[in-house]
C-alpha cells in the first residue's frame, strides 16, 4: 500500500520472525496500472478473509525503486512475495484467481480457509 | 526501428575473425541472436562481446544471466583473463543474475514482464550501457507459466531494446527443427549466428556461422573457432584467391647435393615442399636439415609434430649430427607437438593458424601430414592442406610437409590427393635390390626450376644426410652393396685400363728405340758410302785436272798456235 515502507521491510521481517503467525506480504507493482490496482484490491480482500489481524502488506513500486527488483528476483508484474512465514512464496499475476492465490500462499492446506476458498469472489 | 540499409552501423565485437566475417561487428543498436546446443560457447561469445566492448571500445555492458549466478560467471571467465569484479567496480559492466524457480511461482492471473524491463532498464541506465546480453532468455519459458503472455512480452522486450538503442545479444538453445527451442528467431530478425559443436571421427570442432545478417553482407560459410586462454578466436580460412606474391629468392635445403638437384639453389622461399616416403626412409631427417639450415640463416621455424614429441625428435636428430636443441634455446625453433586425434581437422588448422600468427616463423614444418588421414577423409585433409598452404603462401612462409606413404608401387597414387597444392615434391623410397633395402631419393616435381631427374641414393650418417653418386645398372640405380660392388668393379677395370695404357706406352717406347737404332745404323752405312763416293768423285776430279794440265803442257811444248777444241792428239 505504502511504497515508502519498503526500505525498512527486511529488518522488520526479522523482528517479526519471532512473533507468532504474522504474515509479511510484499506486492511488487510498476506504477498505478489497472493490473496493479486489481492485484492490490484482490490481495486485501483475501487477507481480510483469511488472515484478518495477522498480516502486513508492503507495496513496492519498482518505478520508484527499480533497484529493489533484483533482491526478490522480480520479473513479472504484479508479483506477490510471501516473506513470512518461510519458505518464501511467489505469486504472479493480478491475483484474480483466488483459489490459486490460496494455494500459492499455502492457505488452502489449512483447515481455516479450505471451504471458503472456492466461494470467494472479488 | 528504421533500417538504414545504405550503411548499417556496426558494433565491433573485438573477437578475432568475427568482425572480419561480419564486416565490422554486430548490428549496432539491434538485437542479435546467438543460438547453439549446450556447451558450444554461446555464453562465452556473449561475454567476450561485452568485456571487449567495455575494455576496448568504451561501451559498457549489462549481462543478464538466467542460468548462471554472477559468482559462477565471474569464475568461469576468470580463466580467460576477464576480471568481471574489477570491471563491475569501475562501472563498466553490470552482472545481474535472474533466478527463476518454477516451483516457487504460482500464477494467479494476468501479468507482464515489466519487472524485467525495469531491472534491465535500471542496470542499463546505471552505467549508461551500450551493450546488453540476455543469457539465456529462454529460461523464462521454463520458469514462468503462460507462454502466450511470454511471447507477447518478449516481442515487446526486443522492441524496447531497439528503442533503447543498445546492441544486444540474446542467446538461445538450439531446437530440434527451429534454430532455437522457443523460436526466438521470430523476434530477433536482424542478425542470427549459429554456433555448432560437432564431432567427427571422435574429434570435436566448434563452428560458427552467420545465418542471417539483415542489411549487410557477411561470410556465409561455417568457420571453425577456438576457445582458449585468450578467448574466442575465429579464422576465416577459406581460400581467398590465388593472389599471393611470389619471390625468386631461393633457400637451401641444408643438403648441398640436394640443392644441386634443385637447380643448384634449393627451394623457393614461400613454396610448399612435400617429402613423402615409406616408413623409415628419413623424412624427419630431411626436415631436420631444412630446419637446421633455416635456423642457421637466423630464420624462425615452427615445427608441428604429430607423431613424436619434441624431445624425441631432438634426440633422434642428434644421432645424425643435427642439434635442434640449440635452436630451441635460441628461440628460433619452436615445437608444437600434439596428437592428431586431439582435435578435428578444422581445429588443428585453427590452432596452427594461431600458433603461426603468434610465433611468426619463416619456415613451418608439419610432420607428418597424413596422420590426419583416417579412413576416407582424404578430401578433407586435402582441403585443409590447401588452406594451410594458402595461408602460408600469403605470409611468404615456406611450408615443409612430410607424408608417410604405404609401401608398394602406389606411392605416387596415394599421395596424389594431397599433392596438388605442393610446389616441390621429394620422394624418398627404399630400394630393394640384391637382398637389401637402401634409401633412394628423387624429385617428383619442382615447379619453376630445372631439377634433376635422377634417383639418388642417400645415407643417413652421423653428420647428416649424404647423397651418393649415381650408379645405374641394368636393373636401375644401384644401391647399397650393389653400388659398392659396382664401385669396386669400376675401380678394377680402371686399374686394368691403366696397366694396358702403361704397357702400350712401354711398347711404343721400345719401338721408337728400335726404330732409332735402325735409323742410326742406316745413317752410319750411308755415311760410309757417302764418304767412299765423295772420295771417288774427288779422285776423278783430280785426275781430270791432271789430264787437262798435261794436255796444256803438251800443247805448249808443241807450240800449237791456237788452243784447239779438238781433242788433243788428233793432229799430232
Amino acid at each position: 500500500m505504502n511504497p515508502k515502507r519498503a526500505r525498512s521491510a527486511p529488518q522488520r521481517a526479522r523482528v517479526t520472525q519471532t512473533e507468532a503467525d504474522t504474515w509479511t506480504l510484499r506486492l511488487y507493482v510498476a506504477g498505478q496500472t489497472p493490473k496493479s490496482m486489481t492485484a492490490f484490491v484482490n490481495l486485501k480482500q483475501i487477507c481480510e478473509d483469511h488472515l484478518a489481524g495477522r498480516y502486513r502488506i508492503e507495496v513496492i513500486d519498482l518505478l520508484e525503486n527499480p533497484q529493489l527488483a533484483q533482491g526478490d528476483q522480480i520479473l513479472a508484474i504484479p508479483t506477490l512475495v510471501r516473506k513470512l512465514p518461510v519458505p518464501m512464496r511467489k505469486i504472479i499475476g493480478d491475483l484474480s484467481n483466488t483459489e490459486r492465490v490460496l494455494i500459492g500462499l499455502d492457505l488452502v492446506s489449512r483447515k481455516v480457509g479450505g471451504d471458503h476458498a472456492t466461494k470467494e469472489t472479488s | 526501428m528504421t533500417p538504414a540499409r545504405a550503411q548499417l552501423p556496426k558494433s565491433p565485437t573485438g573477437i578475432v575473425g568475427l568482425d572480419e566475417i561480419t564486416g565490422g561487428g554486430l548490428p549496432k543498436g539491434r538485437p542479435t541472436l546467438i543460438c547453439g546446443s549446450a556447451g558450444c560457447g554461446k555464453t562465452l561469445l556473449a561475454m567476450e562481446f561485452l568485456v571487449r566492448g567495455a575494455t576496448q571500445f568504451d561501451e559498457p555492458g549489462v549481462f543478464m544471466a538466467f542460468e548462471e549466478t554472477t559468482e559462477e560467471l565471474t569464475q568461469n571467465v576468470a580463466s580467460l583473463g576477464f576480471d568481471l569484479n574489477d570491471l563491475a567496480k569501475h562501472k563498466k559492466i553490470v552482472l545481474d543474475f535472474v533466478h527463476i524457480e518454477r516451483s516457487e511461482i504460482e500464477e494467479t492471473g494476468e501479468y507482464d514482464l515489466e519487472g524485467l524491463f525495469i531491472r534491465l532498464g535500471h542496470a542499463i541506465d546505471s552505467i549508461h550501457a551500450k551493450r546488453v546480453v540476455l543469457d539465456t532468455i529462454e529460461a523464462l519459458f521454463s520458469g514462468l507459466p503462460n507462454p502466450l503472455i511470454l511471447r507477447a512480452e518478449l516481442r515487446r522486450l526486443f522492441r524496447w531494446l531497439k528503442e533503447k538503442g543498445v546492441t544486444a545479444i540474446i542467446t538461445g538453445e538450439r531446437g530440434d527443427e527451429k534454430l532455437t527451442r522457443q523460436g526466438l528467431e521470430e523476434y530477433v530478425s536482424d542478425c542470427v549466428i549459429v554456433l555448432d559443436h560437432r564431432i567427427t571421427a571422435q574429434a570435436s570442432t566448434r563452428r560458427l556461422r552467420v545465418v542471417k545478417y539483415r542489411g549487410s553482407i557477411h561470410g556465409t560459410n561455417e568457420y571453425p573457432f577456438l576457445i582458449d586462454e585468450s578467448g574466442i578466436s575465429l579464422l576465416p580460412i577459406t581460400s581467398l584467391g590465388l593472389q599471393h606474391t611470389t619471390t625468386n629468392e631461393r633457400i637451401s635445403s641444408g643438403i648441398p647435393r640436394l640443392d644441386g638437384m634443385l637447380g643448384g639453389m634449393g627451394f623457393y622461399r614461400g613454396s610448399s615442399v612435400l617429402i613423402s616416403g615409406t616408413a623409415g626412409t628419413g623424412k624427419t631427417s630431411f626436415a631436420a636439415h631444412v630446419v637446421d639450415a633455416a635456423c642457421r640463416r637466423g630464420e624462425r621455424v615452427l615445427y608441428f609434430a604429430f607423431e613424436e614429441s619434441a624431445n624425441q625428435i631432438m634426440r633422434n636428430m642428434r644421432s645424425i649430427g643435427i642439434d635442434l636443441q640449440l635452436w630451441v634455446q635460441h628461440d628460433l625453433l619452436h615445437f608444437e607437438a600434439t596428437r592428431p586425434s586431439f582435435a578435428g581437422l578444422e581445429m588443428h588448422l585453427t590452432l596452427m593458424h594461431k600458433a603461426i600468427n603468434h610465433f611468426r616463423p619463416q619456415v613451418v614444418v608439419v610432420d607428418p601430414l597424413n596422420s590426419f588421414v583416417v579412413a576416407d577423409n582424404v578430401p578433407e585433409v586435402k582441403a585443409m592442406l590447401m588452406r594451410l598452404v594458402d595461408f602460408l603462401k600469403q605470409q611468404q612462409i615456406t611450408g615443409l610437409f612430410t607424408s608417410l606413404t604405404s609401401g608398394g608401387d602406389t606411392i605416387e597414387q596415394t599421395d596424389v590427393a594431397i599433392s596438388s597444392p605442393i610446389d616441390t615434391w621429394l620422394l624418398l623410397r627404399s630400394i630393394e635390390l640384391g637382398g637389401e633395402r637402401n634409401r633412394g631419393l628423387y624429385i617428383l616435381k619442382s615447379r619453376g626450376m630445372a631439377h634433376s631427374n635422377q634417383i639418388r641414393e642417400f645415407l643417413l650418417t652421423d653428420h647428416g644426410v649424404e647423397l651418393r653418386d649415381v650408379y645405374v645398372g641394368p636393373s636401375g640405380v644401384l644401391t647399397g652393396s650393389a653400388r659398392l660392388t659396382q664401385e669396386a668393379q669400376e675401380h678394377a677395370a680402371q686399374l686394368l685400363r691403366q696397366q694396358e695404357v702403361d704397357r702400350k706406352r712401354l711398347e711404343l717406347q721400345r719401338k721408337r728405340t728400335q726404330l732409332e737404332a735402325q735409323i742410326s745404323a742406316m745413317r752410319t752405312a750411308f755415311a760410309e758410302q757417302e764418304a767412299d763416293l765423295l772420295q771417288g768423285i774427288e779422285q776423278e776430279q783430280l785426275r781430270e785436272t791432271l789430264l787437262l794440265r798435261e794436255r796444256e803442257d803438251m800443247a805448249q811444248i808443241r807450240k800449237a798456235d791456237t788452243p784447239s777444241d779438238q781433242p788433243a792428239g788428233g793432229p799430232a
